[in-house]
C-alpha cells in the first residue's frame, strides 16, 4: 500500500495588502509591494497558494540614531547622519524594495519635532526615493496622534503603511489612514485576542480588513522569540480555518529587537546572525514583512528567501 | 490517534470481574486511556485486543538514544505538530560533519574547538551533541580518523561511510560509544541492517521518497532492526521542510508506525549565515538531529539559542527562585534593582549589572515566571507584590539606604510603591541595556 500523504486544505486565506501606489493609481512610487494572499501554512508550497514572498523593509529614522551599536552604524557610514542620504543609500546601494521610516525625532525626548516638520520630512523623502514607505511613530501616543495625521496627509495617495495603532489609541490614526488612502499597522502585545479585537475595532470604523497588517510584537532570538513564534502560528491557523478578523499579514520589527540583545554587541558577525536568524525563524511562523537594520543581515535573509522560493512561483 | 476510554472499553471482556482491581471494565478502561495502569492487569484480555492496546501505548515517534555514558542524548517521542499544542519534548541534536580527508592536525584542532562549544544562557547549559565522520578516502584513512575522534572527543559519534567493510572495522573499534550508522539505503539495507543488529547500534535510513522510506523501515523492522532515524537526503530547503512536516504528520496523524522515528537533516551550505538559517528552519520544523559543518562559536550559539527557544515549554516559562541576589562585592550602600522571577528578565538584568562592574543587589519578585509588563498587567508586579517581597527578602538587613530602582516600564507604580514600601523609588531604564549607563550616573 502506498503511503498516503497527509494534505491539509484550508477554507481561509490571508488578505492581500498592497503597499505603494504608482502614477496610474494616484501615487508617485516607482514600484509597489504586495504581501499576504496565502492559503497555506508558511512554506508548505504543495498545499496551497503562496503568491507573495516575505519582503524586507530597511529601517531608517528621521534623525541620526542615538542608541544603535557601532556594528550597525558603521554599515551605513556617514550617510546615517543625514536621513535622506541614508534612505537613498538603502535604495541605491542595498536595493531596498521599500523603506520603513521611524519618526523618532518627533519624540519629546528626541528633538520633539513638530507635525509640520514631520510632514515636510515625509514630503522630502517621497521626492528623494521612489520606493513605497512604511511610516512609524515614535511610540509617544500623544505626540503620534499629532504627527502621524500630518505625515499621512503629506503622503496622501501614496498608499503607505502607517503605524502603530494600539488597543487604546487607534481612532485618530484610523481616521487619517482612511482619509488619505493608506493602510494601517495594528499592534498587539503578543496577544492573539487583542490582535483580533483591534482588527474588529479598526474595521468597524470603516477601514477594510484588506488594509490592516498585524504587528504581533516580537522578541529577538533568545529574548522571547518563542512567544511571538507561537502566537503567530496560532493566529495563522485561525486565519486559515476561516477567521477573517485574524487573516491579516504580519509585520515584524526584527532589527529593533535583535540589536537590543547583548549578543549583538559582542561582534559584528554575532549581531548579523542574531538579526538574520530572528528574521528567518519568524518567516517560519508566518511573517510577511520584515523590518531590518543591518544591510548584510538583510542580504543574507534575502538569499534565504530566494532559496526558499526558487522554482516555487 | 490515541484511543479514548470508550474505544478501549469495547476491546475489554466487559465482565466486570474486578480482577484488575477496578469495580468495572469501564473504570479500568478509563485508567488505561490515561496510561496509569498496565493492560496485563486484565487476565482475560484477548491476544488481539492486547496487541492493539500495546501498540497504542507506544509513542507515535520512537524515542532513540544516541551515544553512551554521560554525553548520550535522546531524540523523538514528540507528540504535537505545534509547540502551543503542548510542547516539543526532546531538543534536536546538533552535530558536526568532519571529513576524513582533513589532516590529523586539522581534525584534532576542529574537535578541540567543537568540544569547547558550551554556552550558558538564562541559567541553562547549551551544548552540541555529536560528531559525524564522513568517509571520502580509503578504509585505512577512515579508521585512522575514527581513532582520532575516539581520542579527542567524548561526544557521541556518527559513522558515515558507503564502504561496508570499512564501516564494520570502524564499528569494532568504536562500539562502546554506540555510534550512529549512516546509512541504510535500497541497495545495502540488508548488510548494514545486519551490522546494526549485531552491534546493537542505531541506524539512519535514507530514501529520497517517503514511500520508499516506509518500505525500507519495514524491511529493517523485519530483520529485527528497530533503532532507526529517517532521512530523505539533501534537497532544496522548502522540499526538506515539506518532507519533515509530512513525516511528523504521518507519525502523529496517521499513526504510521513505519515512519514513527525521529528525523535527520543535513545542511549543505558553505556560508555560515545561510547554514545557521537553514539549520534553524529544520530545528523549528521537526528535525530530531541536524548536522552542520561550521563550528564558529557565534554561528553555533545562534543555532543553540533558537533550539532553546523552540523547545521551551510554553506552559512553564523558565523561572528562577524569587529572592534577593547579590552581584559582585556588595556593601551596605550598594544599589537595589527589582525585577521579576522570569528567567529572561532576571538574567538580562544580571548580565547588564555584571557588565556595569558596579556591585548591586537584584530582587527577583515572585511573578510566577511572568515578564515585567505581563506581570504588571496581571497584578503580580505591583506595589503590593513588590512591598511584600521587600519585607520578606531580607534586603533591609543588608543595606543602610532606602532606594529602590524599578524597571522603566512600570514607572506608573512609583507613587503607590513609595507609599506602601517606604522606599524611595528611582525609575530605571525601560530596557536592560540602559542599566550600565544608569548605574554609573547614579554613582
Amino acid at each position: 500500500m502506498e503511503t498516503q500523504l497527509v494534505l491539509e486544505k484550508w477554507p481561509g486565506v490571508v488578505s492581500t495588502v498592497v503597499i505603494g501606489a504608482k502614477k496610474e493609481a494616484g501615487g508617485s512610487r516607482g514600484n509597489t509591494v504586495t504581501i499576504g494572499g496565502q492559503n497555506s501554512l508558511p512554506l508548505l508550497f504543495k498545499e496551497g497558494a503562496i503568491p507573495h514572498k516575505p519582503i524586507i523593509a530597511f529601517e531608517i529614522w528621521d534623525i541620526a540614531p542615538q542608541d544603535w551599536p557601532d556594528e550597525l552604524i558603521s554599515a551605513y557610514g556617514k550617510a546615517i547622519n543625514d536621513p535622506l542620504a541614508w534612505a537613498e543609500k538603502c535604495v541605491n546601494e542595498f536595493k531596498a524594495e521599500l523603506l520603513c521610516v521611524k519618526m523618532q525625532g518627533t519624540h519629546p525626548d528626541f528633538g520633539n519635532k513638530s507635525p509640520e516638520k514631520a510632514a515636510k520630512f515625509i514630503s522630502l523623502l517621497l521626492s528623494k526615493v521612489r520606493v513605497p514607505l512604511i511610516i512609524i511613530g515614535s511610540g509617544d501616543d500623544a505626540k503620534d496622534n499629532l504627527i502621524l495625521p500630518a505625515c499621512s496627509e503629506a503622503a496622501r495617495g501614496e498608499r503607505c503603511l502607517i503605524g502603530c495603532a494600539v488597543q487604546d489609541n487607534y481612532k485618530t490614526l484610523v481616521a487619517s489612514v482612511l482619509a488619505d488612502g493608506h493602510s494601517i499597522i495594528a499592534e498587539s502585545p503578543i496577544d492573539i485576542n487583542i490582535a483580533k479585537q483591534l482588527n474588529i475595532l479598526i474595521s468597524d470604523m470603516g477601514l477594510s480588513l484588506e488594509r490592516i497588517v498585524i504587528n504581533p510584537t516580537i522578541g529577538a532570538l533568545g529574548y522571547g522569540l518563542e512567544y511571538a513564534y507561537s502566537i503567530m502560528e496560532r493566529a495563522r491557523l485561525a486565519a486559515l480555518s476561516g477567521d477573517k478578523t485574524l487573516a491579516s499579514p504580519f509585520i515584524c520589527f526584527i532589527g529593533q529587537e535583535a540589536w537590543k540583545s547583548k549578543e549583538a554587541r559582542v561582534s559584528v558577525e554575532q549581531g548579523i546572525i542574531w538579526e538574520a536568524l530572528t528574521a528567518t525563524s519568524l518567516i517560519q511562523s508566518g511573517t510577511d514583512l520584515l523590518i531590518m537594520r543591518h544591510p548584510q543581515a538583510a542580504q543574507k535573509v534575502n538569499n534565504y528567501i530566494e532559496n526558499l522560493f526558487k522554482d516555487k512561483e | 490517534m490515541a484511543l479514548s476510554g470508550l474505544d478501549i472499553y469495547k476491546l475489554l471482556p466487559k465482565t466486570n470481574c474486578r480482577q484488575c482491581g477496578f469495580a468495572t471494565c469501564l473504570a479500568f478502561a478509563m485508567q488505561l486511556a490515561k496510561k496509569t495502569v498496565a493492560i496485563e492487569k486484565c487476565p482475560f484480555i484477548s491476544p488481539e485486543a492486547k496487541s492493539i492496546l500495546e501498540a497504542q501505548a507506544l509513542p507515535a515517534i520512537k524515542l532513540i538514544t544516541l551515544g553512551s555514558q554521560e554525553s548520550k542524548f535522546d531524540i523523538g517521542n514528540e507528540t504535537v505538530m505545534f509547540r502551543h499544542e503542548e510542547k516539543f519534548r526532546n531538543p534536536a541534536g546538533v552535530g558536526f560533519i568532519i571529513e576524513d580527508g582533513l589532516s590529523d592536525t586539522e581534525i584534532r584542532e576542529r574537535l578541540r574547538k567543537i568540544n569547547q562549544l558550551k554556552f550558558e544562557r538564562v541559567g541553562q547549559q547549551l551544548s552540541v551533541n555529536l560528531v559525524a565522520l564522513k568517509q571520502n578516502k580509503d578504509a585505512s584513512r577512515y579508521l585512522e580518523a575514527v581513532k582520532l575522534l575516539l581520542d579527542n572527543t567524548t561526544l557521541p559519534m556518527m559513522l558515515m561511510s558507503k564502504d561496508l567493510a570499512a564501516l564494520k572495522q570502524a564499528v569494532i573499534i568504536s562500539q562502546e560509544r554506540k555510534p550512529l550508522l549512516y546509512s541504510a539505503q535500497q541497495e545495502n539495507f540488508a548488510q548494514i541492517g545486519a551490522l546494526a543488529k549485531e552491534f546493537q547500534l542505531p541506524l539512519v535510513v535514507m530514501a529520497q521518497d517517503i514511500d520508499q522510506l516506509r518500505r525500507l523501515t519495514k524491511e529493517l523492522n523485519g530483520l529485527g532492526v528497530n533503532e532507526l532515524i529517517l532521512d530523505t537526503g539533501i534537497k532544496p530547503l522548502a522540499d526538506k521542510i515539506w518532507d519533515l512536516t509530512q513525516l511528523r504528520r504521518q507519525a502523529l496523524k496517521r499513526s504510521n508506525r513505519a515512519l514513527g522515528y525521529p528525523t535527520l537533516a543535513i545542511v549543505e551550505q558553505t556560508d555560515p549565515y545561510l547554514e545557521a538559517m537553514e539549520a534553524g528552519a529544520y530545528i523549528a520544523k521537526y528535525a530530531g538531529l541536524v548536522l552542520i559543518k561550521g563550528w564558529s562559536s557565534w554561528e553555533v550559539l545562534s543555532i543553540l539559542t533558537l533550539r532553546q527557544n523552540i523547545y521551551t515549554d510554553p506552559q512553564k516559562p523558565l523561572q528562577i527562585d524569587p529572592k534577593l541576589y547579590s552581584v559582585g562585592q556588595v556593601n551596605r550602600d550598594s544599589p537595589v534593582l527589582v525585577t521579576t522571577n522570569f528567567s529572561l528578565s532576571y538574567y538580562t538584568v544580571l548580565g547588564e549589572v555584571e557588565a556595569s562592574k558596579i556591585p548591586a543587589y537584584i530582587l527577583s519578585v515572585d511573578t510566577q515566571g511572568m515578564s515585567v509588563l505581563t506581570a504588571w498587567a496581571a497584578e503580580k508586579f505591583n506595589a503590593e507584590a513588590i512591598t511584600k517581597s521587600l519585607e520578606t527578602c531580607g534586603v533591609k538587613e543588608v543595606i543602610r539606604h532606602k532606594d529602590l530602582i524599578i524597571p522603566g516600564y512600570v514607572a506608573m507604580i512609583s507613587g503607590d510603591l513609595q507609599d506602601q514600601s517606604g522606599f524611595r523609588i528611582i525609575v530605571g531604564p525601560k530596557e536592560a541595556a540602559g542599566i550600565p549607563a544608569f548605574l554609573k550616573k547614579l554613582n
